[in-house]
């Protein structure tokens, strides 16, 4: 018993100070990324949250140049983008690609004289792929505060505006009938998702931060019915699978290359995608209760029901 | 309604000499017409008569031009609560994770910061709007999964939950099948005779509306003739609204309007045009 024990996590895994700072803030982002990433999906905007992860790039490179936290830079540049983006026309739909595609381009280019920058004169290759691909076991217990400020920023805001952005969410139109600043709730969600997404890219880095906002947002969807329930199982997806790859990359460091661990990330995305596709299996029907029964009887009756 | 002058005592709405020009064009041109509590209004006209810009000028979203809309005798406001609004449809992917309950629900308090905290009373009242829409059978399914009748419903509960006294619906049938049709036309009559609540439904053709309609608005080329059914519904009245003449046919029970000459087109030369000698217009 305790060598399977150990076996699966290897000696120190739980005495580990930097498995313990990774699991604490790979949780805090999980739960604050899958609660935002619900609206994401729900309103059709993966693609400006991916885009306002890649975008950070360019803020986690020039916070490495001058030498201050990463997160600030992410965090900066994904505002700004988001706001640009805002004033660009991202709340209507046919707007919304073209302004992304514009800002993203011209914030990558960025990116690339910063990155440039940064190996020639400091010599650290290793910057470019901690930005993009992230390593949570380099993140120290000095950012935990800063992480904690942004996350309850963000659940505050969408705790806040939870009813008219479910609204807005359904139909503006029905929302501005109702008296609903749609547009000033909007900008207040793009606020939320680019600290969000800021978080995601700083726990396992800009280009897979999409995977942690959309990806257990995705399997909650197929799994849930109401909006609380499935913001409930986004952050339990998450959090489940940002522990369970901080463990395999833990282990990993007994795997080929000896010594080198795994990337976390790598662990992280890949449990998401396998979560998403588990939850998108036949499921079976539900036992009969009285009003189980009517459902399943509509079902077979709506064969384009998923 | 204290502030209400004696000739629009009881009257839910008053539209008076309203215009809207959008763009530089006139969309709608000294628009006149009331309704009463529980009266059923048919404001029809074709695409592009007018009648979503009329609606968003009576929830407060678009301003006129010119003219005035008294909502029960005060004048109208952003975020009205006497009045409950019907979007022609919505898009939500079926994988939403919105109950038709969580919709219904949305209707009490929307426009409210915060979470809304789940209570016996709420969920009775949500209950009771489902039942009253016949939806307690889909009560738990994903609205982005019911069909279009079915969704019309919902939004029904959603605009009647918040105890209106005047229903506006954009087009609720444009999207459904005669049968859904018809049965949501019986639903807001009920639901006008029932509770006293005026409702405003806008709709393209009118014969689905005849038998329950007390009133209609007939919108044309940005003004409107309002009146009971028969008299508006005339030659006379109509060829004088739209400025050319229109023959207005009973056909089975069925209105039509219908717009040309024989003959006049005949010599375009083109021969799509050739069998375009009238149009029915409703």
């Amino acid at each position: 018993m305790s060598s399977a024990l150990a076996a699966i996590f290897a000696p120190g895994f739980f005495g580990s100070s930097q498995v313990q700072i990774a699991a604490t803030v790979g949780a805090i982002v999980a739960v604050v990324a899958g609660t935002v990433g619900v609206f994401t999906v729900i309103r059709g905007q993966s693609f400006a949250g991916e885009a306002l992860g890649d975008i950070g790039t360019t803020g986690g490179s020039a916070a490495f140049l001058v030498a201050v936290g990463p997160l600030w830079g992410f965090a900066a540049v994904a505002i700004a983008a988001a706001a640009v983006m805002e004033m660009i026309g991202i709340q209507r739909p046919r707007g919304r690609d073209v302004a992304t595609g514009v800002v993203l381009g011209a914030g990558l280019g960025l990116a690339a004289l910063l990155l440039y920058l940064e190996a020639v004169y400091r010599n650290t290759t290793g910057a470019t792929f901690t930005i993009v691909f992230g390593s949570p076991f380099t993140i120290t217990s000095s950012s935990i505060p800063l992480v904690v400020a942004f996350s309850v920023i963000v659940l505050s805001l969408t705790v806040v505006l939870f009813r008219p952005l479910l609204l807005c969410s359904v139909s503006p139109e029905l929302a501005a009938a109702r008296g609903i600043a749609v547009r000033l709730v909007g900008a207040g969600y793009l606020l939320a998702l680019a600290v969000a997404v800021a978080l995601a890219a700083f726990t396992i880095g800009t280009i897979l931060s999409t995977a942690l906002l959309v990806g257990p947002a995705a399997t909650a969807l197929r799994l849930t019915r109401s909006p609380g329930r499935a913001i409930a199982a986004a952050a339990l997806i998450g959090v489940g699978s940002i522990w369970l790859g901080i463990l395999m990359a833990y282990d990993s460091y007994d795997w080929p290359p000896l010594g080198h661990g795994w990337p976390v990330s790598f662990f992280v995305v890949s449990l998401i995608f396998v979560a998403y596709l588990l939850a998108g299996l036949p499921r079976r029907r539900r036992r009969t209760s009285p009003t189980a029964a009517t459902e399943t009887d509509e079902l077979a009756l709506a064969p384009a029901r998923s | 309604m204290s502030a209400g002058s004696p000739e629009s005592a009881g009257r839910i709405l008053e539209v008076d000499r309203v215009s809207v020009s959008l763009g530089g064009r006139d969309v709608l041109r000294d628009v006149s017409f009331a309704i009463e509590p529980g009266q059923f209004t048919g404001l029809i006209g074709s695409n592009g008569a007018g009648k979503t810009t009329l609606f968003r000028v009576i929830l407060g979203l678009q301003a006129p031009r010119g003219g005035s809309v008294l909502v029960a005798g005060q004048p109208r406001s952003r975020r009205n609560p006497l009045i409950g609004y019907v979007p022609q449809k919505f898009q939500l992917d079926p994988d939403a994770p919105l109950r038709t309950r969580d919709l219904v629900g949305l209707g009490i308090d929307a426009h409210r910061y915060g979470v809304a905290l789940p209570s016996r009373a709420r969920r009775a009242r949500i209950d009771e709007m489902l039942e009253a829409v016949d939806a307690r059978g889909f009560a738990d399914r994903r609205v982005g999964n019911l069909s279009g009748g079915e969704q019309q419903r919902v939004l029904i509960a959603h605009a009647l939950i918040a105890r209106p006294r005047l229903l506006l619906l954009d087009e609720p049938l444009a999207n459904l099948d005669l049968r859904s049709g018809h049965e949501v036309v019986a639903l807001l009559s009920r639901i006008a005779t029932e509770q006293r609540i005026a409702i405003l439904i806008s709709a393209h053709d009118m014969n689905p509306l005849l038998g329950v309609m007390d009133r209609v608005v007939y919108l044309a080329a940005g003004r409107a003739v309002s009146g009971a059914v028969e008299e508006v519904v005339r030659t006379g009245v109509l060829s004088e609204l739209y400025g050319h003449h229109v023959d207005v046919l009973r056909v089975h029970g069925r209105v039509l309007v219908v717009a040309g000459e024989a003959g006049e087109l005949a010599d375009t030369g083109d021969p799509t045009h050739t069998h375009t000698q009238v149009e029915i217009i409703s």
